[in-house]
C-alpha cells in the first residue's frame, strides 16, 4: 500500500510535464459526461413536466380510438352521462384546441393549447394557484395563461387583448399548475370556447376527480360497459406518462446512442494518453521495479492516474452540463399531443452519478492495458533505453 | 517520392496501437458527423421538398381548423393560380395508434396538376381514378406496411367515424407512386375526397388547408396576399404562405430541440477531433530527433514538412472516410427504422462532401503545426535535446 501510495504521488507530479495529453484526455471525459448529461435532463425535464401536478386520484375520459385530446371529442349528453357517474366528486368538461402564437425566442408560429374548461378545472388540478391577475369570467372571451406558456409566447401579458382569426381575447391573469403540462395552455370558459370556436355543445375530453384512487376500476368499468359510450377511460398519471413517451423515448435514445460513441472516442483518447504516460515514464518504471517495487504497485499506480483524471473530466463535464442547462426552459412540439409542451431541463443528483459513473468505467478501462503493459515491461530493456 | 512514403508507412506503423486508436477516434468523430447531417436532413426535408411555385393556405387561427371546400374553387379564380386542390388530416393508422401517418383525403384528379414529381403507372392511376375507396400510396409506405396493388387493407381514423360510428375505413391500393428520391414524400397516402366525405360523420364539406400552384414563383407575395384577402372579414380568414415558409415554420415548432441535437453533436464533434489531433500532433513531436537525423543526411525542409503532413492528412481521410461511410450505413439502417417518426431521415451527399472536406482540413490542421516545426527546426538544437 505505501508502495503504491508513493508511485501514484510520484506520478500525479509528473503531470504537469505531460499537461497536453492529460488535459486532452480530461476534455474528452469532461465532453463525454457534459453531452450524456445535457441529453438525458432533457428528456427528463419533458417526463417531469407532464407527469407532475397529475395525480392518482384524477381521471381522464377520452373518445375510444383517439390518439389525444386533440383529436378526442363527445357530444353534450355524453359528457353529461360520464359526469354523473357516481364515482366521481368533481368533474369538468373541457374544449382542447389550438390557436398560433409567436414563439418569443424564433418569432415563428407555434401551435399554442387553449383549453375551455368547467367550473372545477381549478381544485381538480390540486396544485392550481392563480399568481397574477384574476380568473377568467364565465360567458366574456378572457383567458388566463399558464406560467410556461405566458414565458415562452408573445403577448401572454395581463392586460393584452389577442386576436384570433376575428375573436379578440383578453389575457386576465398566469397561473400555476404545479409544473405540469397545463402550463403550457391557455385557459378559458368552456361555453364560451365552444361558441368562438363553432363547437356546438361538443366537448373533446372530460376530467374527474374520483372519490378515491381504487374507485378507478369501477369506474372504467362502468363506462365502458355503457352502450351509449365508446369512450377510453385512464388515470391522469398513466395518461401523461403515455404522452411523454414517444419524445423521451427519443431522446433518450439519441442520447445514450451519441454518449456510447462519444464515450469510445474519449476511452481512445484516455489510452493514448495513458499509453504514452507510461512509455514516457519507462526508465523510471523499470528503476522503481529493479529497487523491489511489485508489479501490483505499478499497476495500481498507473490505474489511479488514469481515474483521477477521468474523475476529474466526470466532475467538469457533470459540472458544465448542470450549470449550462438545469432549469433551461424551451419548448417543443409534442408529436403525441400536436402542441406546444413547455418544459426545463432538470439535471438530477441521478443524472449527475450516471454521468461520472460513465467517467470512471472510462477511466477503467483507458487505465487497465497500460498499466498491465507497465508491469510486464521487462526491466533490463527499459533500462537500456 | 516512393520512398517518402514508405518513411510515412513505417512512422505509422512504429505504434501500431496509438495509430489504431487514432484512427479510430477520427473514425467515430465522422460517424457522428454523418448522423448529424442526416438528423439535420431529417428536420429540414419539408423544405427540401417544397415546390417553389406551391403555396399552403391555411385557417388563420390554426391549421387544425376546418375550411370551408367552396373556398378551393375561389381560390382558383384568383389571378395568377394555375391550380389548386385541398389536404385534409385524417389521422389514418394501420393497427397500431401510436403511428399515425400522413393520409390525405383529397381531389385525386387534381393531386397531379399541383405535385407533377408524384409519379406512378398509367394503369394504376387509371385504376384508382375509378376505385371509390381506392389509396394512392407512397413507395416507401408501401414497403414499410408490405402493400401491394389490389390489396384490401383496413385503415383507422382517430378522428372521423363513418356514418356507421365505425372508425375502420376500408381501402384498395390501387396505384404506388414514386417521389423525388427523399423519401419523406413517399411516407404518404392520399384518398379520394368524395369517399370521405360522403362517409363520415361529420365534418361534411370542410377541409383541412389549400394547396395552389402558382404560375410564376415570382408571383408568391402578391398571390398570397390575394388569397388572404379574398376571405377577409369572412369568418374563416385565411393564411398563405409559400409551402417552404410552411414548412419551414413546422420544423421551428420543435423549436430548441432540434437546434441543441445539433449544437450538441457539433461539440461532440469537435471534441473529437481535438483528442485525435491532439495524438496526432505528438507522434509527430516524439520524432523530433529522427527529423533532425533526416534533415542532416540531406533531406530539404519541403520534403521534411511534406512528409509529417503526409502523416497527418493519411490518419485523417482514411478516418473520415471509413467514419462517413459506416455513418451513412447506419444512417440507412435508422432511416427504416425510424421512417415512421422520421421519413425525412438521410444521407445527402453534400454532407458526405463536407464530410471529407473537414478530413482534410482536420488533417492539415494537426500536421501543420508539428511540419512548421519539422521545417524550422534547427539540425543542431534538435540533436543536443537527445
Amino acid at each position: 500500500m505505501g508502495q503504491i501510495l508513493a508511485i501514484t504521488a510520484q506520478n500525479l507530479k509528473s503531470i504537469p510535464g505531460r499537461l497536453g495529453t492529460s488535459l486532452v484526455a480530461v476534455i474528452g471525459v469532461a465532453g463525454v459526461v457534459a453531452v450524456l448529461v445535457a441529453v438525458l435532463s432533457m428528456a427528463r425535464g419533458f417526463e417531469n413536466t407532464l407527469e407532475s401536478g397529475t395525480s392518482p386520484d384524477n381521471v381522464i375520459v377520452l373518445r375510444s380510438g383517439s390518439s389525444s385530446e386533440l383529436d378526442s371529442g363527445f357530444q353534450g349528453d355524453q359528457a353529461r352521462i360520464i359526469s354523473q357517474a357516481p364515482q366521481l366528486t368533481m368533474v369538468s368538461p373541457e374544449v382542447y384546441v389550438i390557436v398560433d402564437l409567436e414563439k418569443k425566442s424564433s418569432d415563428t408560429q407555434a401551435n399554442v393549447p387553449m383549453r375551455g374548461v368547467g367550473a372545477d378545472a381549478a381544485s381538480i388540478r390540486n396544485e392550481f394557484r392563480i399568481l397574477e391577475g384574476r380568473m377568467f369570467e364565465s360567458g366574456r372571451k378572457e383567458l388566463m395563461a399558464g406560467r410556461g406558456a405566458a414565458n415562452q409566447f408573445a403577448g401572454l401579458e395581463v392586460g393584452n387583448t389577442l386576436e384570433f382569426g376575428t375573436e379578440r381575447w383578453d389575457v386576465v391573469g398566469i397561473f400555476e399548475s404545479g409544473g405540469g403540462s397545463a402550463e403550457s395552455e391557455l385557459w378559458t370558459d368552456s361555453a364560451t370556447l365552444q361558441g368562438a370556436y363553432r363547437r356546438g355543445n361538443s366537448f373533446s375530453v372530460v376530467y374527474g376527480r374520483l372519490e378515491a384512487p381504487a374507485l378507478f376500476t369501477e369506474f372504467k368499468d362502468s363506462l365502458t360497459s355503457d352502450p351509449q359510450l365508446s369512450v377510453r377511460v385512464e388515470r391522469e398519471s398513466e395518461y401523461f406518462a403515455e404522452q411523454s413517451r414517444a419524445l423521451s423515448t427519443f431522446v433518450s435514445v439519441v442520447g445514450y446512442g451519441i454518449a456510447v460513441l462519444m464515450a469510445l472516442g474519449a476511452l481512445f483518447g484516455a489510452l493514448n494518453t495513458m499509453y504514452t504516460a507510461v512509455s514516457d515514464r519507462s526508465r523510471e518504471i523499470a528503476t522503481l521495479r529493479a529497487l523491489g517495487f511489485t508489479p501490483v504497485a505499478i499497476v495500481a499506480s498507473v490505474m489511479a492516474e488514469a481515474m483521477l483524471l477521468a474523475l476529474a473530466g466526470g466532475i467538469i463535464g457533470a459540472g458544465i452540463a448542470w450549470l449550462l442547462f438545469n432549469g433551461f426552459t424551451v419548448s417543443t412540439l409534442n408529436f403525441s399531443s400536436f402542441s406546444q409542451v413547455v418544459f426545463a431541463f432538470a439535471v438530477t443528483p441521478g443524472l449527475l452519478v450516471q454521468g461520472i459513473a460513465i467517467a470512471l468505467v472510462i477511466g477503467l478501462v483507458g487505465g487497465l492495458a497500460p498499466a498491465v503493459r507497465a508491469a510486464r515491461m521487462p526491466i533490463v530493456a527499459a533500462l537500456r533505453e | 517520392m516512393g520512398g517518402m512514403f514508405h518513411l510515412v508507412r513505417k512512422n505509422l506503423g512504429r505504434k501500431k496501437l496509438r495509430t489504431l486508436f487514432t484512427l479510430l477516434s477520427v473514425i467515430i468523430a465522422f460517424v457522428l458527423f454523418a448522423l448529424l447531417g442526416g438528423l439535420n436532413r431529417a428536420f429540414t426535408a419539408g423544405v427540401e421538398l417544397a415546390g417553389a411555385d406551391r403555396l399552403i393556405t391555411t385557417h388563420k387561427v390554426s391549421f387544425i381548423q376546418l375550411m370551408p371546400i367552396s373556398y378551393v374553387a375561389r381560390v382558383e379564380g384568383i389571378d395568377g393560380v394555375r391550380a389548386a386542390t385541398h389536404y385534409t388530416w385524417f389521422g389514418g393508422y394501420f393497427q397500431d395508434p401510436k403511428q399515425q401517418f400522413g393520409l390525405f383525403p383529397t381531389n385525386l384528379e387534381k393531386l397531379s396538376d399541383i405535385y407533377p414529381e408524384y409519379e406512378m403507372p398509367p394503369d394504376q392511376r387509371e385504376r384508382l381514378m375509378q376505385t371509390r375507396t381506392g389509396l394512392m400510396v407512397g413507395q416507401a409506405m408501401a414497403d414499410l406496411y408490405g402493400w401491394e396493388v389490389g390489396d384490401q387493407v383496413p385503415i383507422f381514423s382517430s378522428i372521423y367515424p363513418k356514418l356507421d360510428g365505425s372508425f375502420a375505413w376500408e381501402f384498395e391500393i390501387a396505384a404506388i407512386f414514386t417521389g423525388t428520391g427523399n423519401t419523406a414524400d413517399e411516407m404518404q397516402a392520399f384518398m379520394h375526397y368524395d369517399y370521405f366525405n360522403e362517409a363520415r360523420q361529420f365534418g361534411q364539406d370542410l377541409i383541412g388547408w389549400i394547396v395552389t400552384r402558382i404560375e410564376d414563383p415570382e408571383l408568391a407575395d402578391p398571390v398570397s396576399d390575394a388569397i388572404d384577402a379574398r376571405f377577409a372579414n369572412s369568418p374563416t380568414e385565411t393564411k398563405t404562405s409559400t409551402e417552404a415558409g410552411f414548412a419551414a415554420g413546422f420544423a421551428a415548432q420543435f423549436g430548441n430541440i432540434g437546434l441543441i441535437v445539433q449544437m450538441i453533436l457539433a461539440c461532440v464533434f469537435f471534441t473529437l477531433l481535438l483528442i485525435s489531433g491532439n495524438t496526432m500532433a505528438q507522434a509527430v513531436r516524439e520524432r523530433t530527433g529522427e527529423l533532425a537525423v533526416l534533415k542532416t543526411i540531406g533531406f530539404s525542409d519541403t520534403r521534411v514538412t511534406g512528409m509529417v503532413l503526409a502523416e497527418s492528412l493519411l490518419v485523417a481521410v482514411v478516418g473520415g472516410v471509413i467514419g462517413l461511410l459506416l455513418g451513412a450505413l447506419f444512417v440507412q439502417g435508422a432511416a427504416s427504422a425510424l421512417a415512421q417518426f422520421f421519413p425525412g431521415l438521410a444521407m445527402s451527399t453534400g454532407t458526405l462532401a463536407w464530410g471529407l472536406v473537414l478530413a482534410v482540413a482536420l488533417g492539415l490542421v494537426t500536421g501543420a503545426w508539428p511540419a512548421w516545426r519539422a521545417a524550422r527546426l534547427s539540425v543542431i538544437d534538435a540533436m543536443g535535446r537527445r
